[in-house]
């Protein structure tokens, strides 16, 4: 009956190459709009736009010093990101091999659950965006975001001046293009614009890569107290009381303002204690989900089957717990973003020259008045990235929520 | 060292205890039971302070060498090494701190050379004011929007709150704060101003010149010093037209979060069995939702009101440092930029207090709002 009604739903594309290469131009030739024409003509704009600045994309990555480690990523991210955007286009124009997919299990009524939510949907795509311009940072970026005099110091986009003249604010003529400088310069003559897009590189960094940290070390901690019980419980939940105790942003503080080292190590001393002040939540989370699934029948048979205690946390426990600590995860990497920014604000985070965005809106604290664009964007740009995550994180939780499944 | 600032602190903890004990009495809960609650901060504070000492003796260096100058003579970091007692080993100064602390001497601060009591008797209050009005202000506030949101769930004013909610919850808080002082402390003074002075408006409006920082304007603060009569009134003005961005830039991200967790948590009780026979019993929809289903729903506000009391110290760290706002949160930047190790045990004191104090506000509100809760 199912198989009957999608066949009524989409028409037969017409079976010819060009079809394939370039799915729905079969629709398209007589007349008809179908799905996964945009994304293809995504695509084709895409690829378009990377031949055309070909012979920049090979100097970005053939480097007088050799090979850029950065072009390179960027280089595979944009061959894989096109080839990945033509699949989706392709299924979207030939939906029968959509419709082998089978909508029973979890998984797939959890999927089924997301793509229906609008807004998670957005931010997914949305926070999608955000990795892909990391990624493709030397690509997009127009300038070297260290080099300083790139341009005149302290000036207003070329766009600046007709905000202005709608808002009501003075702004001086500018002399330059209406894009040269996309979001102006700072007081030392570098691009905001792309300050911000390697900035974007750390920040987005810093909140993935502390988050996952978290994660494993709550979960482990969780399900050890939550399966061990007893005293190891007792002590561990006592540890985590402890660290909830203290005010997260004044012990980051504190941690990162004493213990004074530079470089990468600052970086990596930056994600260790992100991770190790956010991890108590999920270890709460993951101790009472194990606490409730421990009784359950399912850890009964295993345990009886005679199941090693740790194939019965890793393999039967932890999944099974898993649901909401993605949810708080999703919703966490925008509060660590957040947490990031403060620390760079008051000068503790990264050190310059290497940008975040948080050491951006401190940069342009000083000069808020003369160029508030300095400090605008990237925050701005935080205010995005976290609400993209935060949007998903809610997407997720009402997908993986059982009361509202249909 | 006078033993004036140990009654101060004695007295002040003395009195929170007291509101404490008051708060349960009203809220019903056993006066034993409140008693071990408090008493459970005493553990808690000692493992704080003790886990702060370790730390600021891992860090390299020590205040002698992180606020003086470089290019002072040696004699001069000799004496302040002396004074402190800075050569003295680790342990030995552990335990003179414990035992001062015990007694609640927080000792002298060294890179402001007064006693850090006083530093945190200034600021402290200042901070309070500022978090304390701003929760006040933001959090029925959330709560009220969450209620409209929830009754009007799917309509275009539900939507509209979320978006905005949304927005100003992913919103970095210091980010914010500068730009109010950007386009309201800058661009909307210098407009208004102008408009005062060409005469469109009276001179009553320059209440809404907000170009602000800090807590008391400068004329005050001249005629305090002198010692000129400045009436209460005229102080409590001042210090509430600086106070009103600064606790706006806070206060957004509160009410944002408040408003979230009231429409899901209100959302979750309309659907259960006792809103469907209460509205069948044919009552209003205003009393369904303000007295059956709100004081469920309100449960998990609570606990994030009690939560965000800590939040009065991190939250305002960001703010205070974007208007100078001399409270908790700068002086805890600045001790830790000194490494000046008895204000910032001082400062970790103070605020793991103030976490104990929001469990236990949070928990004795939950008895008072939901009397199936008992509390021996």
């Amino acid at each position: 009956m199912t198989a009957i009604v999608k066949q009524e739903r989409t028409p037969e594309p017409p079976q010819t190459r060009a079809g394939y290469v370039f799915p729905g131009l079969g629709h398209l030739l007589v007349g008809e709009i179908v799905h996964g024409v945009g994304l293809m003509s995504l695509t084709g704009l895409v690829l378009i736009a990377a031949v055309s600045g070909l012979p920049s994309v090979v100097s970005i990555i053939a480097t007088p010093s050799g090979l850029s480690k950065h072009g390179l990523i960027a280089l595979v991210t944009l061959v894989v990101s096109v080839g990945l955007l033509w699949r989706t286009a392709h299924l979207r124009a030939n939906p029968r091999e959509l419709s082998e997919m089978e909508f029973n299990s979890n998984r797939e009524v959890f999927l089924r659950m997301m793509r229906r939510h609008t807004t998670g949907m957005l931010g997914w795509y949305g926070a999608l965006f955000f990795m892909l311009l990391t990624l493709l940072t030397p690509f997009l970026a127009p300038f070297d975001p260290d080099t300083i005099d790139v341009g005149p110091t302290v000036l207003a986009p070329g766009w600046w001046q007709h905000v202005g003249h709608v808002l009501g604010f003075r702004a001086e003529a500018a002399t330059h293009g209406f894009f040269e400088y996309l979001m102006g310069t700072d007081e030392r003559g570098r691009d905001v614009f792309s300050r911000l897009l390697y900035g974007a590189r750390i920040s987005l960094f810093i909140g993935f890569l502390s988050v996952s940290i978290a994660a494993t070390i709550g979960t482990s901690i969780g399900a050890a107290a939550g399966y061990l019980g007893g005293w190891i419980d007792r002590g561990l939940m006592w540890v985590v009381d402890f660290l909830l105790a203290m005010p997260r942003l004044i012990l980051l503080l504190a941690v990162v303002g004493i213990v004074d080292v530079g470089g990468v190590w600052r970086l990596f001393l930056i994600i260790c204690i992100l991770a190790l002040t956010g991890w108590m939540t999920v270890a709460r989370i993951v101790r009472s989900q194990v606490l409730s699934l421990k009784q359950q029948d399912f850890i009964q048979a295993a345990r009886a089957l005679g199941y090693s205690p740790t194939r019965i946390v890793f393999r039967h426990l932890v999944p099974n717990a898993m649901a909401p600590v993605i949810v708080y995860c999703s919703l966490a990497i925008g509060g660590t973003m957040l947490a990031e920014a403060g620390l760079s604000f008051l000068g503790l985070g990264v050190q310059p020259p290497t940008s975040t965005w948080g050491v951006l809106v401190n940069e342009g604290r000083d000069p808020l008045r003369q160029a508030p664009w300095i400090s605008l964007f990237p925050g701005i740009a935080i205010m995005l990235a976290v609400m993209c995550f935060n949007l998903v994180g809610d997407g997720l939780r009402d997908a993986l929520d059982p009361k509202q499944r249909t | 060292m006078s033993a004036e600032p140990q009654v101060g602190a004695l007295l002040g903890i003395l009195g929170f205890v007291a509101i404490l004990l008051v708060f349960a009495r009203i809220g019903g809960v056993s006066m034993t039971y409140a008693m071990k609650r408090i008493g459970m901060a005493v553990p808690l504070v000692f493992a704080v302070v003790t886990f702060i000492f370790i730390l600021l003796e891992l860090a390299p260096g020590d205040a002698s060498t992180k606020f003086l100058n470089p290019d002072f003579p040696p004699e001069v970091r000799q004496m302040v090494i002396a004074k402190y007692g800075l050569d003295k080993p680790a342990i030995t100064r552990y335990f003179i701190m414990m035992g001062n602390l015990a007694v609640l001497d927080f000792g002298r601060s060294i890179s402001a050379e007064r006693p850090v009591w006083d530093l945190v008797r200034t600021a402290l209050p200042n901070t309070v004011m500022l978090s304390g009005v701003t929760l006040a202000v933001a959090y029925p506030l959330g709560i009220v929007l969450g209620i409209v949101q929830a009754v009007r769930q799917g309509k275009p004013t539900d939507t509209a709150i979320s978006i905005a909610s949304l927005t100003f919850f992913s919103m970095p808080s210091f980010w914010f704060a500068m730009m109010l002082q950007l386009f309201v402390a800058y661009y909307f003074s210098t407009w208004i101003t102008g408009m005062i002075d060409a005469g469109t408006l009276p001179g009553f409006f320059s209440v809404f010149d907000f170009d602000v920082t800090g807590m008391n304007s400068n004329e005050i603060q001249m005629a305090m010093a002198v010692g000129d009569d400045v009436s209460w009134l005229e102080w409590a003005g001042d210090v509430g037209h600086h106070l009103l961005l600064p606790g706006v830039a806070m206060g957004v991200a509160g009410s944002a979060s408040a408003a979230r967790y009231m429409r899901s948590s209100l959302l979750e009780v309309i659907r259960q069995d006792y809103i469907r026979t209460a509205r069948a019993k044919g009552l209003s929809e205003r009393v369904v939702i303000l007295k059956h289903a709100m004081r469920n729903a309100l449960l998990p506000i609570i606990t994030l009101m009690g939560l965000s009391i800590p939040f009065m110290f991190s939250g305002s760290v960001l703010v205070e440092q974007v208007f100078s706002w001399p409270g908790m949160g700068q002086l805890i930047v600045q001790s830790i930029f000194n490494q000046d190790t008895p204000t910032i045990v001082a400062c970790f004191f103070v605020s793991t207090l103030l976490v104990v104090t929001g469990n236990l506000v949070a928990d004795l509100s939950y008895a008072m709002v939901d009397p199936r809760i008992r509390y021996d």
